[in-house]
């Protein structure tokens, strides 16, 4: 049973009180600040989207989309700088193709386009980050909570080692004779 | 051996015919082949332009499709300037995708792959062997014969259809006059329109593009006009009497410059009678100024051969005093050194 | 085990008026790690601030998470305010429960919800930060200014005017640049040696300002307040401490050679000063005509040479020295048209001269003394075609942007030719007349009030008859074809990026657009800067501009050089690019990808399974990491970080929004 199947069949005992999560991962220095704007001018939209902030759209690793999808997300919003506007030069840029190709992977995998968006919405766009919010929340309303019948496996992170002395791999260089010897 | 397919235009056995005979007999002289594509059909030239765009690409699609069939592999020569524009821009339209492709297909009703390239006859004329096979045959150079190549628009113009890299001074039409031994003149009308469409439909307009590039022509010290367009040569040699006429009647001089197909000027060099490849047949007389160029030429050989003569003589009359003053010189040192003999011999004696 | 300390703020009814702030602060009670909640009024306020203070001390508090405005608010206020407590500035994380949530909420439930959220997500983070250290960059009071034109004069003027010291690297043997070989400017006609001239001796006796004429940058490494630069100063064969500037060499040197700064209309020695003002005021030899250098045979200007400074044996010199900045002041040079426009001759007529070499024939110690004579026949043209956009505003044979100074300078030549040649007529072949600026637009009307004709077509073509060079063109306003005969040209030519400037650029990592002029950090707000931290623009190397504006320019590049330098040390952002050595492949993906070449591939001695192992691993230059992120996801064995945002914060901050 793909994804959708398992999805259609689950829709079936959907609780009237249902309401779509939407996580929304976005640049600092555009969207961020368009959100923002929007408090400042008093916006109203829906609040079953949740900001997190990254520095640069270009950070937006894929294994977070993974991560929230899994964790029981409805939908994930990627937001960066419009193309060429990059804070850092070509962050969107990387990001945009990055996005481009996993976003067909979600969606051989059987995910609804609508659960998995990128838009470019700059520190102006107040009313543009309003309404990419309300038309997400609603399009995802309309697919019904994301019920993955299977377990996509969970992206283990590499072991970080504990404590601030094994936060660097210690070089030769500077290793005290007795732990070398 | 050479072989190319080849378009010979409309203007083939009419206006142009003096383009088809020297063209002939060159190519028979230096080897090339030309197969004529059966059942070529109008190149569809600016009257195909203005009905319709497809139309445009069409008609040129269809000869080049035949010659694709029944002549596989050989790219197509279009002497003409204006077939050549056309069935390039036909060929270049075809090229851009698998959908034009298609929609050519369909409209011809036949195959067509847009393999063979067209190619001008001047492109024909560029390989090495071609110029190795001209200078091998050359037999008399036109010396003292000064000509402004003159290309027209068409075999440059769109630059990117027709791949010229250099659309306002082409060379190649000069190189082959270089070869046989015609001194190309610079001047600044090589590719510049003649007007000769609108000849018929604005000739207030049209008349002075002729006139100036005659003025320039002149201006530079050309004695000729070359070209390799049909349509180019006739509005140029035809109306030249034309424009005499009106400059005569506003007091100025009329000028008196031949034009020529390049084909006919090399035809010339390789011993062919002005007649044999068409000269006779210009409306603009055309013989008075090769035989004067002719005699121009011996004149300037005599006079070199002379000058050369002189040079020798001068060096043997040097050669023959420096001998001379050295048999001097030997003679002196023999005369002291006999007196000294001479003298010893009396000591020796006393 | 991590003791998190949280703070929400009612911000007056600003948030509590939507937020049931008791009931978070209730919440957040429950999270684990969380050691105290408070909630306050106005947490930003200073006995909101004192607040934070104390309970950090009294809880013995090392995490803190402040529920209030947006953190591009207040974040700085919290970072300041922890830097003063025992908890490090970055184990902080702010939950934006206004802006992004009281504000755009009006349901007092839902509002309250989200906001527990955010503080939820909040606290996942700020377990999962890792203190972080800012380091000290310290900064050498010293700039580089690269070109030595009006510029980079500038520049180094207002740099060392404010008592640091400065180098200039000029590629020429003489400072002066483009401006020094005008004759006049406008819309005031000064002349241009007056006022640029002596910019350069002031520039040559600064004593904080060191000259490197007939120099270039060699190499580059290092980072703002550190740029570690060599330069290579070619050999002058002659030593200029003995030289007087005295120029017996030059009137006894017997090689003539094309005089480059007479734009090729007149001739020099081969031992030479590129002209008589030239700073400094030593001559050099050029040593791909001279006689002696090139064929062993001559030393005229030895034997003449009053103090022995001629050498012939000189070398090129490279010297290494370190730069607390980098001013590029590379200016432009003019397209080479000749390729790109046969239709105008392309070259083959003489008397089609350029803007800059009409500025010699028209300049009183140029070739022709500052008489009016065209190249061909020195006699003096009465009829002058002026051709605008040469190269210009032509994206089909040369650039599509405007070269901006041309339609000025362009009334300025017509408005000199008039006034030299007052029988004499003048067309100008235009596309626009763009005259924004100072006295600009007064200056063209009083050109055409001189007489000046023009005509608002471009030239399509140019042919020689007659002694006479025949204009074809258009006059777009009538519609009707215009002929011309002139008998001089002058071609006003775009502005192109001088020779050399990818190559120079790309030492520096400085970006350039598609045609070559430098890019500034952000085209309004950051227009000195580039996107290498330490780097900056002056004059027309960012984009073709006339003197008023590149003076402009100059300064405020110097104003960023002087904030800069004025500071002993820099605080370094700690929140960059990390990397985890002992998974690092040093496959140098991270490498191509980082825009500010931030990262090398150095080669490490490590102990693995107890052996020393040298392999290649990633390095992250702190003072160049501008902490974007992009590296750490490119890096296929994920050991690339970015501290502040690394990886399992994110995660953990995922995960605890995924609980709602």
């Amino acid at each position: 049973m793909s994804v959708v199947e398992a999805n259609k069949t689950a829709q079936v005992g959907v609780p009237d009180s249902w309401e779509p999560k939407v996580i929304a991962f976005c640049c600092h220095w555009c969207t961020y600040t368009g959100a923002d704007l929007a408090g400042l001018n008093r916006m109203n939209y829906p609040a079953n989207v949740r900001v997190l902030r990254i520095p640069c759209s270009g950070r937006m690793n894929p294994q977070y989309v993974i991560e929230a999808l899994n964790k029981g997300c409805d939908g994930v919003l990627v937001c960066g700088c419009h193309p060429g506007d990059c804070h850092y030069v070509t962050g969107n840029y990387y990001a945009r193709r990055r996005m481009m190709i996993f976003k067909r992977l979600l969606e051989y995998e059987g995910l609804e386009p609508e659960r998995f968006q990128v838009r470019w919405i700059s520190g102006a766009e107040a009313g543009k980050f309003r309404d990419t919010v309300m038309s997400v929340v609603e399009q995802v309303r309309a697919l019904g909570p994301l019920n993955l019948t299977r377990e996509i496996p969970q992206f283990e992170l590499p072991a970080v080692p504990d404590g601030q002395e094994a936060f660097n791999a210690v070089p030769e260089e500077v290793m005290p004779e007795e732990v070398s010897a | 051996m050479m072989k190319y397919a080849y378009f010979p235009g409309c203007s083939a056995e009419t206006t142009g015919k003096s383009f088809t005979i020297s063209t002939s007999y060159v190519a028979d002289k230096i080897g090339v082949e030309l197969v004529e594509i059966p059942d070529w059909n109008c190149c569809g030239t600016s009257a195909a332009a203005l009905t319709s765009p497809e139309l445009a690409v069409a008609l040129p699609a269809r000869s080049l499709a035949i010659s694709e069939r029944e002549l596989p592999g050989l790219d197509v020569v279009a002497p003409c300037a204006g077939c050549y524009r056309s069935l390039k821009a036909s060929l270049a339209y075809a090229r851009e995708s698998q959908e034009n492709r298609d929609q050519i297909k369909r409209i011809i009703n036949a195959p067509y792959e847009a393999k063979a390239d067209v190619l001008t006859l001047l492109e024909v004329f560029e390989s090495d062997d071609v110029r190795e096979a001209i200078t091998a045959k050359v037999q008399r150079k036109l010396r003292c014969l000064k000509v402004a190549c003159y290309y027209g628009c068409a075999m440059v113009r769109p630059a990117d259809v027709c791949e010229c890299d250099n659309v306002e001074d082409p060379q190649q039409m000069d190189e082959l006059m270089r070869l046989i031994g015609a001194e190309p003149v610079s001047w600044a009308f090589k590719t510049e329109c003649c007007g000769a469409a609108q000849q018929m439909t604005v000739p207030v307009q049209a008349k002075p593009m002729i006139e100036r590039i005659f003025q320039n022509a002149a201006a530079n010290g050309a004695d000729c006009i070359v070209t390799s367009c049909p349509l180019c040569m006739l509005n140029l040699d035809m109306r030249e009497a034309e424009i005499n006429a009106a400059r005569v009647a506003r007091g100025e001089e009329p000028f008196d410059i031949p034009c020529y197909y390049f084909t006919e000027l090399i035809g010339l060099a390789m011993g062919a009678e002005p007649d044999e490849v068409g000269i006779g047949i210009h409306f603009h007389p055309a013989k008075t100024l090769l035989l004067q160029r002719e005699l121009d030429a011996l004149e300037l050989e005599y006079a070199e051969n002379e000058a050369r003569a002189a040079e020798e003589r001068k060096k043997a009359e040097m050669a023959a005093k420096i001998a001379a003053k050295k048999a001097e010189k030997a003679a002196k040192a023999a005369a002291a050194k006999s007196t000294d003999v001479a003298a010893e011999a009396e000591e020796v004696a006393r | 085990m991590s003791r998190i300390g949280v703070f929400i703020c009612y911000c007056g009814s600003n948030i509590a008026g939507t937020v049931d702030v008791e009931a978070v602060a209730e919440m957040a009670r429950t999270l684990p790690d969380v050691v105290h909640v408070e909630t306050n009024k106005y947490t930003c306020s200073d006995p909101g601030q004192e607040g934070v203070r104390n309970a950090i001390i009294s809880h013995e508090i090392d995490r803190v998470v402040v529920a209030a405005c947006s953190p591009r608010m207040h974040e700085p206020t919290w970072r300041k305010l922890l830097a003063d407590t025992p908890v490090n500035p970055y184990m902080l994380e702010v939950a934006n429960i206004r802006e992004q949530c009281s504000w755009v909420h009006k349901d007092r439930e839902v509002a309250t919800a989200k906001a527990m959220d955010l503080v939820k997500m909040a606290v996942a983070k700020v377990a999962r930060l890792q203190p972080l250290h800012s380091t000290e960059i310290p900064v050498h009071k010293k700039a580089l200014v690269i070109g030595g034109g009006i510029a980079g004069m500038q520049t180094a003027l207002d740099i060392a005017d404010a008592g640091f010291k400065v180098t200039i690297v000029e590629r020429e043997t003489s400072l002066g640049g483009k401006m020094v070989m005008l004759d006049k400017t406008f819309p005031t006609m000064d002349c241009s040696a007056c006022i640029c001239t002596p910019k350069m001796s002031e520039v040559g006796n600064h004593p904080n300002i060191t000259v490197k004429s007939y120099s270039e940058v060699e190499n580059v490494s290092g980072y703002i307040g550190n740029f570690e630069v060599t330069i290579r100063e070619k050999a002058k064969y002659i030593d200029y401490n003995l030289c007087t500037g005295c120029g017996a060499c030059e009137t006894k040197c017997p090689q003539k050679v094309v005089n480059d700064f007479e734009q090729g209309m007149s001739e020099r020695t081969a031992i030479y000063k590129m002209f008589p003002q030239a700073v400094p005021a030593k001559p050099v030899i050029d040593a791909a005509h001279c006689r002696k250098l090139a064929q062993g045979k001559c030393g005229v200007c030895a034997k003449v040479c009053p103090t022995g400074a001629i050498n012939y044996e000189d070398e090129d010199k490279l010297t290494t020295e370190t730069y607390g900045a980098v001013v590029f002041a590379t200016g432009y040079k003019l397209i080479d048209w000749k390729p790109l426009y046969p239709e105008y001759g392309g070259g083959a007529y003489p008397d089609v001269i350029t803007g800059l070499q009409f500025e010699r024939l028209v300049n009183a110690s140029g070739p022709t003394e500052g008489h009016i004579l065209r190249p061909s026949d020195n006699s003096e043209p009465k009829d002058v075609v002026i051709i605008k956009c040469v190269g210009s505003r032509d994206p089909n044979k040369g650039k599509a942007y405007c070269s901006r100074a041309c339609c000025m300078y362009s009334a300025k030549h017509a408005h000199q030719y008039l006034d030299k040649v007052p029988d004499g007529r003048c067309y100008v072949f235009y596309m626009d007349v763009r005259t924004p600026g100072k006295g600009y637009d007064e200056f063209y009307m009083n050109t055409l009030h001189d007489g000046a004709q023009y005509i608002r077509g471009r030239v399509s073509k140019i042919y020689q008859e007659g002694g006479k060079l025949i204009c074809k063109g258009e006059d777009t306003l009538t519609s009707q074809q215009v002929t011309v005969e002139a008998d001089m040209v002058v071609l006003e030519t775009a502005m192109v990026p001088a020779d050399g400037i990818d190559e120079l650029a790309a030492k520096f990592t400085v970006g350039r657009d598609a045609d070559s002029w430098l890019v500034e950090a952000h085209a309004k707000l950051r227009p000195v800067e580039t996107n290498t931290a330490g780097i900056y623009l002056a004059g027309t190397c960012q984009g073709p501009k006339d003197i008023p504006d590149s003076v402009c320019q100059a300064g405020a590049a110097a104003s960023k050089v002087i904030g800069l330098l004025n500071k002993d040390v820099l605080q370094s952002n700690p929140q960059i690019s990390h990397v985890n050595e002992a998974i690092c492949q040093g496959d140098g993906a991270c490498v191509g990808i980082c825009p500010y070449g931030a990262i090398q591939i150095v080669q490490k001695t490590f102990r693995e399974n107890s052996r020393k192992v040298t392999r290649p691993v990633a390095q992250v230059n702190p003072g160049l990491c501008q902490g974007c992120g992009a590296c750490t996801v490119t890096c296929r064995a994920g050991a690339m970080d970015l501290l502040g945002y690394t990886n399992e914060s994110i995660m953990r901050e995922v995960d605890a929004l995924c609980q709602w």
